[in-house]
């Protein structure tokens, strides 16, 4: 046996009220996971050009505006998007507040961590670093 | 964290096994949950041979021949045995459904499993504890709200306004679908669940109410609405057809309006 609760039912139910927000994340959320479909196929096609080409011509494929941009956009939106899921995941099963806030936390410091990395690594290439 | 396995007192253990009577005709064994807080035991199952021959075609019929003729002390809510009081919602066969509209012909298997509604405390058998669950409707305000002063006959409206209310107001609050929800299981306590938000689309969308917006203000929450992710198992198996997760999609597409 638990604890006994002496809150009314209404109280559980109306619990802290709504947050009021929710909606902005939903759409951002479903619009990064809608422009990760074209920007997929994109970066398949990228995957599979760069194979074909040697060290010289795949940085000068890099350094084409088009192809950079392309690229930064789908690594934002793709460890953002992750950053979104796991968030998700974890409010659904980790119901102790210390936990579930550090594993938000971590979640964003890994998620932003490694975009940084790679949005990095990419801007050496395009920039004429590497 | 959520807890994939039972607590340690409401593990199930076999229970009893009550045969059909010599000279049964046609029998099928219906395996019950059974649990009584006042015998300080665990819940078990106890194994029933029914003759099928001698009861109607439901599994409510079934439930009730097996409290008439074998066991007094099963335990389980019914009233008006046609679908419409939402009392005998049970989870039959690994499917929450009414047990007074399921036939025991269309359970699959030789062994018919019957357990209360998933995820509820249990009061005993296959009585679960709705308390959470009620209030959370009540939580919504599922009346008319109005500042217009009242209409010295009735609110009107146009028998398209009247036609959106289809698919909502049928509604029997028998917790099939909120049951059903893993989100409702991992967090009851702030998803309001799918029969909730059903009834507050229901309010939301007709013409007469006047506290749209307020409506939408209370349901903006991570958790009180956007914890569905529409799973949809809420539409499968609601024993009226209804679609709670579509009425949940057309809040989020409202919310969005306000936004966009």
């Amino acid at each position: 046996m638990g604890k006994p609760d002496f809150r009314t039912p209404m109280s559980r139910a109306r619990g802290l009220g709504a947050a009021h927000h929710g909606a902005a994340e939903w759409l951002s959320n479903g619009l990064m996971a809608a422009a990760l479909v074209p920007l997929t196929l994109w970066m398949v096609f990228a995957v599979l050009r760069l194979a074909q080409l040697d060290y010289y011509g795949a940085v000068q494929w890099i350094r084409s505006p088009v192809n950079v941009s392309l690229m930064v956009l789908t690594v934002v939106i793709a460890f953002a998007h992750m950053h979104h899921g796991m968030r998700v995941v974890i409010e659904d099963y980790v119901h102790q507040r210390l936990g579930k806030l550090g594993a938000v936390a971590l979640s964003l410091f890994v998620s932003g961590l490694a975009g940084a990395l790679t949005v990095f690594s990419i801007l050496k290439v395009a920039l004429g670093g590497a | 964290m959520v807890e994939f396995r039972l607590p340690r007192n409401s593990r199930i253990t076999g229970g009893k096994h009550f045969p059909a009577p010599a000279g049964a005709g046609k029998v099928k064994t219906f395996k019950v949950y059974r649990y009584d807080p006042d015998s300080g035991q665990n819940p078990r199952w106890d194994t029933y041979d029914v003759d099928t021959s001698q009861c109607g075609p439901m599994v409510l019929d079934v439930l009730i021949h097996i409290k008439n003729t074998m066991d007094p002390t099963l335990t389980f809510r019914r009233s008006c045995r046609e679908g419409i009081c939402g009392s005998c919602a049970m989870n039959i066969a690994g499917r929450n459904t009414l047990a007074c509209i399921h036939g025991h012909d269309e359970c699959p298997g030789d062994k018919v499993a019957i357990s209360p509604l998933p995820h509820m405390p249990v009061v005993k058998d296959l009585v679960p504890d709705l308390t959470l669950f009620y209030a959370q409707y009540a939580s919504v305000e599922p009346w008319l709200h109005t500042e217009t002063p009242e209409p010295q006959k009735e609110w009107r409206q146009s028998p398209e306004d009247r036609e959106k209310l289809d698919g909502l107001y049928e509604c029997i609050l028998c917790a099939c679908c909120s049951t059903s929800c893993p989100s409702y299981w991992w967090n009851q306590e702030k998803y309001l669940g799918p029969a909730a938000l059903l009834h507050a689309y229901r309010w939301i969308i007709d013409s007469r109410d006047e506290a749209t917006g307020e409506r939408l203000d209370d349901l903006e929450d991570p958790f009180k609405l956007y914890r569905c992710h529409t799973i949809m198992n809420c539409a499968q198996v609601c024993p009226k057809g209804l679609n709670p997760a579509k009425a949940i999609a057309e809040v989020k597409k409202m919310l969005a309006d306000r936004v966009v």
